[in-house]
């Protein structure tokens, strides 16, 4: 599973890194890192997640 | 407790998360989806955004994908309205017929309030639904002389801005003495004027609407304000708030008051629960009950909702978020956090309210309830954060953010 983020639609309000912070960071210079491109199949839940989550409809996984 | 099928009526926000959320926990038996609208689930925000400056096709709104919808094996009945529902003999009606059900979740939403008269006449519009902004955007695109936004609270403000950054000539009219000096006090009012002020919107305040009137063609033509002003239009949008959906409930033997009632756990009858816009509960966390009419609200409550049908009373948990919401005006990404009342202290701990950059947080009895953002997406989550520990106001203009 790969995250793809859409960085023209990325806000940086940090939904994301509020339901998984070892994935998603937003840093000081207020722009969003994503700390682990490929998490493991195990956690793609939490990924789904963050996808529904995020309010600009920023992030998707790619298979 | 085995449930063996669910009503979900309303398929918006609410209603596909409750849905997603009952498959997720597990539970195999039907879920009936019934949604008034014809359209599939869609997400409602970018409509007095993206959708109505015409940047976005209407298929980038889709709130699921079709393989998705196609897993989560719904009864998904599209076009049908739900019209009445008795809680004795658990009978819901529908403009399909009448039919048993088990467990009853309310996603129905809200709609738009309008003026007296204003229905019938060209040219008035109100933004709630894709149909309503296709409508709205198409006669934008005709470029009108002047558009009269009725109401500077945050779907007004969104379809001002909107407008302006057409181009097109906006007058703008607010009953009270500032836009949103309710919601979020004088000071901050002031700074949502200015903004619009700054980006040519004709802003009017402290003035009502006496009236509209047509140019005889059956289109409005005019607004008259109750001081007396006249004002060219050829298009009037109305922004001045919702009524919940509860209509088809009234007789049902559910408790209404501007919203379904619920419990703290969301709970409106013995395996009935409400979500979404419609919702009105006891929040603990703020010792009040409220109805919220924000985004991230109606995808947790539904999934709440959800699973209080799937939970066992002794088992259910109260729901206790921290609201929260955005809006996005111009180059501005306005966010609030947390219930703020237009009394609370207010503290700027980044950024100034000349640049149109900061965050404030508003504090009450010593506490911390909210933090309001221009710009500072970041911040306003980490107070949030703050709210959510009951952090003191005092810690929380002292933390380093
Ligand atoms: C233009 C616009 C912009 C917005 N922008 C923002 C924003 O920037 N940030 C933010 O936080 N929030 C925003 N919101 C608010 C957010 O979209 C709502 O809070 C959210 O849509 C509520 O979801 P819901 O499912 O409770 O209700 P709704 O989305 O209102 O859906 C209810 C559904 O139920 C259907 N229905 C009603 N009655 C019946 C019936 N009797 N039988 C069957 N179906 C029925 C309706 O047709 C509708 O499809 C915006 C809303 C609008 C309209
Ligand atoms: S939730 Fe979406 S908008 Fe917010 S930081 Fe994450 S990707 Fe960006």
């Amino acid at each position: 599973m790969k995250i793809v983020v859409d960085f023209d639609l990325c806000e940086s309000n940090a939904i994301c890194m509020q339901i998984a912070p070892d994935v998603f960071e937003v840093r000081d210079d207020d722009f969003l890192y994503v700390l682990n491109e490929n998490p493991d199949e195990s956690d793609r839940g939490r990924m789904e997640e963050c996808v529904q989550r995020c309010p600009k409809q920023a992030i998707s996984l790619e298979d | 407790m085995a449930r063996q099928s669910i009503h979900i009526v309303g398929a918006s926000l609410a209603g596909i998360r409750a849905a997603e959320a009952l498959r997720r926990r597990d539970f195999r038996g039907r879920i009936v989806l019934i949604g008034a609208e014809h359209q599939l689930p869609y997400d409602r925000p970018p409509l007095s955004k993206q959708v109505l400056a015409g940047n976005w096709d209407t298929d980038r709104i889709q709130l699921t994908k079709p393989e998705k919808l196609e897993e989560l094996d719904l009864d998904l009945r599209l076009g049908v309205s739900a019209t009445g529902f008795d809680l004795d003999s658990r009978t819901l009606s529908t403009s399909d017929g009448a039919e048993a059900v088990d467990g009853l979740l309310i996603a129905a939403g809200a709609r738009c309030r309008t003026l007296p008269g204003a229905e019938d006449l060209g040219g008035v519009h109100v933004l709630r639904d894709l149909d309503q902004a296709m409508a709205l955007r198409a006669e934008l695109d005709e470029g009108p002389k002047r558009v009269v936004v009725v109401g500077a609270g945050f779907i007004g403000a969104e379809v001002a801005a909107t407008c302006r950054e057409r181009e097109l000539a906006v007058t703008m009219i607010e009953a009270l003495p500032t836009p949103l000096g309710r919601v979020l006090g004088e000071q901050m009012g002031e700074v949502c004027a200015e903004v619009h002020r700054q980006h040519g919107v004709d802003l009017r305040t402290n003035v009502g609407v006496d009236r509209l009137e047509t140019g005889g063609d059956g289109r409005v033509a005019k607004v008259v304000l109750r001081d007396g002003a006249e004002i060219d239009a050829d298009i009037v949008v109305i922004g001045i708030g919702v009524t919940p959906n509860t209509e088809w409930l009234e007789g049902s033997g559910l408790t209404l008051d501007n919203g379904v009632v619920c419990d703290a756990t969301l709970l409106a009858a013995p395996g009935v629960t409400a979500a979404g816009d419609i919702t009105r509960w006891p929040n603990y966390r703020f010792d009040e009950v409220m109805r919220v009419e924000h985004w991230d609200n109606a995808i947790e409550q539904g999934i709440h909702a959800a699973e209080r049908l799937l939970t066992d009373d002794l088992d259910a948990q109260p729901f206790t978020p921290v609201p929260w919401f955005w809006s996005d005006q111009y180059d501005r990404k306005i966010q609030l956090a947390g219930r703020v009342r237009p009394d609370d202290d207010v503290e700027i701990v980044t950024g100034t309210l000349e640049e149109h950059r900061f965050a404030a947080l508003y504090g009450r009895e010593g506490k911390l309830v909210g933090v309001l953002g221009f710009n500072r997406p970041r911040h306003v989550m980490q107070y949030k954060t703050m709210i959510e520990n009951g952090t003191s106001f005092t810690d929380a203009i002292a933390a380093e953010v």
